[in-house]
């Protein structure tokens, strides 16, 4: 009797101790995002979250079917809060790179827009080899800009990584950088047409090389999670069809960030 | 755990450790030639000469560094006059920012330890200076100061541990010293452990490194009080 | 509003100054959870290095070597960051749901981490330096050794420590400026939020450095007061 007793405790012991990997039925879904990088997240001076991947949490929840809970977190931190449970999905501009798809399970896309180099209006420099010597660039740590400018630009320019692309454009407007490399809607909504960054302009051509900046932005989820990466995929198909995207993509940008 | 990844990265480490060595010896250097005016004016008996130094004392050991830092970093950025003038060219780097911050911190504890262990001069001492005829400029160099610096030794010690820590703040505005290289590593490779733990390693050797010489010098100098050695040691 | 112009919108806050308070009450509130648990572990880590017991002084040992020897700031990321798997981990073994780490829980369990090793040389010299006679008289009476220390250890350690005390609490208050550097809402942090804002820096980094004096000034006034009190009937030369 004592040792069923003893089977019957380590078996619920062992069904708690699994029940972390058991199916679940994702009624609730908490979703990391960033609230620093504007248009796509960024906090309201009364501390709400706002922004287009905010309303695309909302929105793919709602065709999910499921309650969604944002949880606000540092881009430095967010891939490892995702990996230790603090959340179920990361919904804050990440690109679908191999580098990342190591760790983590990727969505299809739900958004591709271009990076694009920013410089001081009248500083003239060119986006060339030889315009670049010396100058000081300053991006996201760990962003696919990050990686793009390290990789090929590394030993001829100085770069400085920043914590928050906020960060970045303080330093810009200080007076600290020559270039900004960022996505190139980020930096328009956040920086360019903003008062801080009026002094600020495009310059250079569009980058999308898949081998550096991925293949446009997805949503990052534990690899073992595979159905509700499947069902993140089904809720994109189907509001890119039903027009509850195009809905939200209007509200922040004149044109479809989409992407072919 | 991962540390793969570390052993591929050691070269950024190092680099790291480079500029923090850098940081901390031109930062305790440029500290100890502002802590020894700021000393001397803050133990003048006159109040009126005496209070600029005191102020100074009072605000760099009353405030955080790392807000003395953001001060000068993002502070001084603030003012046009400040973008437009000459100093830019050096407020502009990062790197001259943090070392004028933490600079102006040491010197400002500096400043006391060398004020309270001037203060502490056997009087004796210096009647038997004047009793020689010693002018006041020698007996500042001849008598008081080095029984001060001997006297200020351990405490010294400590604040140089101190500044080694606070060497760390610098990469919190981009520069890549330690501290800087092992965020670049953690959010490369999401190692948060391995790459934090390393650069801990790697300052717990400097701090050794730094109490075995104090403690050398310490020998050296304090020789006169062996073998009855009652005065405080930096102790590990 | 390009701020710039030194002098005419240096003291005009806009608006922040209840923003940058609620900061500062959470600065407090960090500095004060962070002390008890110094004081906590100063106290376990003191008897730890006096006792007879070479395993308690070796891990004691190594406890104030590690805190002395590793700046504040990497050991806060390296809770912050690390300390969420760790959990976690440990978590995924018990059969835990998620058990969050928050940047108010890292900072105050790093502080008061730090800081207790601190507290533990700064209370292991005030009960050095109680005098025997005074112990001894307790075990003549008969005493218990728990008596002993409670009644007569302890009152007359906090005169001896007191200064070391008011030291580490006055470099503690500073310290909790680095849990701005992880993200909590404390009043550095707010002060950039503000100053970036406002294109203010300056002004809301004097304004949190001015605070940061008036907390500790405060301190002096309190530990003076404390001083005094503990040192009722001693001479002073």
């Amino acid at each position: 009797m004592k040792k069923l007793a003893t089977l019957v405790l380590v078996g619920i012991a062992f069904a708690f101790a699994a029940g972390g990997a058991a199916a679940k039925d994702w009624k609730k879904i908490r979703i990391g995002v960033e609230g620093a990088y504007p248009p796509f997240s960024s906090v309201t001076p009364d501390g709400k979250l706002v922004g287009f991947d905010i309303d695309m949490a909302f929105a793919l929840c709602k065709e999910i079917g499921a309650k969604c809970e944002l949880v606000q977190q540092d881009w430095d931190g967010i891939i490892p809060a995702l990996l230790a449970r603090k959340y179920d999905a990361i919904i804050a501009s990440m690109s679908i790179t191999e580098k990342r798809k190591k760790k983590v399970a990727f969505t299809h896309k739900y958004y591709n827009t271009p990076a694009k180099f920013a410089r001081h209006k009248g500083s003239g420099i060119e986006i060339t080899k030889a315009g670049l010597k010396g100058k000081t660039v300053g991006v996201q740590r760990a962003t696919t800009h990050d990686n793009f400018i390290t990789a090929k630009f590394g030993d001829t320019v100085k770069i400085k990584r920043y914590a928050t692309q906020d960060d970045a454009y303080l330093d810009a407007k200080a007076g600290r950088l020559d270039l900004l490399l960022a996505d190139s809607v980020a930096m328009n909504d956040g920086f360019l047409k903003k008062d801080i960054g009026k002094d600020w302009e495009f310059v250079g051509p569009d980058f999308t090389d898949p081998k550096y900046f991925g293949s446009g932005a997805g949503i990052a989820i534990r690899k073992q999670d595979k159905d509700l990466v499947a069902k993140f995929n089904k809720a994109i198909d189907a509001i890119r069809a039903n027009g509850v995207y195009q809905k939200i993509n209007a509200k922040y940008f004149k044109f479809d960030v989409y992407g072919g | 755990m991962d540390f793969q990844a570390i052993i591929d990265n050691l070269p950024l480490y190092f680099s790291g450790l480079r500029v923090t060595i850098e940081l901390l010896v031109l930062s305790l250097l440029v500290g100890m030639m502002l802590a020894l005016p700021i000393a001397l004016l803050a133990s003048a008996r006159n109040r009126v000469i005496a209070f600029p130094a005191r102020a100074y004392i009072y605000f760099f050991r009353g405030t955080p560094l790392l807000v003395q830092m953001f001060l000068i970093y993002h502070g001084l950025a603030q003012f046009d006059a400040v973008r437009e003038s000459v100093a830019w060219v050096v407020l502009k780097e990062a790197y001259w920012c943090a070392l004028i911050a933490f600079a102006m911190n040491t010197a400002g504890y500096t400043g006391e330890f060398l004020r309270g262990a001037i203060k502490q001069t056997p009087f004796g001492e210096i009647e038997a200076a004047r009793a020689y005829g010693m002018s006041r400029a020698m007996l500042l160099r001849r008598i008081i100061l080095p029984s001060a610096f001997r006297r200020a030794l351990p405490a010294y010690g400590n604040e140089v541990i101190f500044m080694l820590h606070g060497t760390a703040l610098a990469g919190v505005i981009t520069i890549v010293d330690l501290f800087g290289a092992a965020k670049i590593v953690n959010s490369r490779y999401f190692v948060p452990f391995e790459s934090f733990i390393t650069a801990g390693l790697f300052y717990l050797t400097l701090t050794f490194t730094i109490v075995g010489l104090f403690k050398l010098w310490e020998h050296r100098w304090h020789a006169y009080l062996r073998p009855r050695s009652g005065t405080a040691e930096v102790s590990p | 509003m390009a701020g710039g112009h030194p002098g005419s919108l240096m003291f005009d806050l806009h608006g922040y100054l209840p923003f940058i308070l609620k900061g500062m009450a959470l600065t407090i509130e960090v500095a004060l959870l962070s002390l008890l648990l110094a004081i906590v572990l100063g106290m376990l880590g003191a008897l730890a290095k006096l006792s007879d017991s070479r395993v308690a002084r070796l891990v004691a040992g190594v406890y104030t070597t590690l805190i002395r020897g590793i700046p504040d700031l990497v050991l806060m990321t390296l809770i912050f960051f690390g300390g969420q798997i760790a959990l976690n981990n440990l978590g995924d073994r018990m059969g835990w749901d998620y058990i969050d780490v928050s940047p108010f829980v890292a900072g105050t369990l790093t502080i008061g981490f730090i800081f207790g090793a601190y507290m533990t040389e700064a209370f292991r010299g005030g009960i050095l330096a109680v005098s025997r006679g005074e112990i001894e008289a307790g075990q003549a009476y008969g005493m218990r050794p728990a008596q002993v220390f409670f009644r007569i250890t302890l009152p007359l350690m906090v005169r001896h420590a007191l200064p070391a005390f008011g030291n580490n609490w006055m470099v503690l208050v500073k310290s909790t400026a680095l849990v701005s550097v992880i993200g909590l809402h404390d009043m550095v942090y707010n002060a950039g939020q503000a100053g970036g804002s406002t294109r203010l820096p300056f002004t809301f980094y004097l304004l949190v450095a001015f605070l940061f004096l008036g907390i500790t000034g405060v301190s002096d006034i309190a530990l003076r007061w404390a001083d005094r009190r503990y040192s009722v009937g001693v001479r002073r030369s």
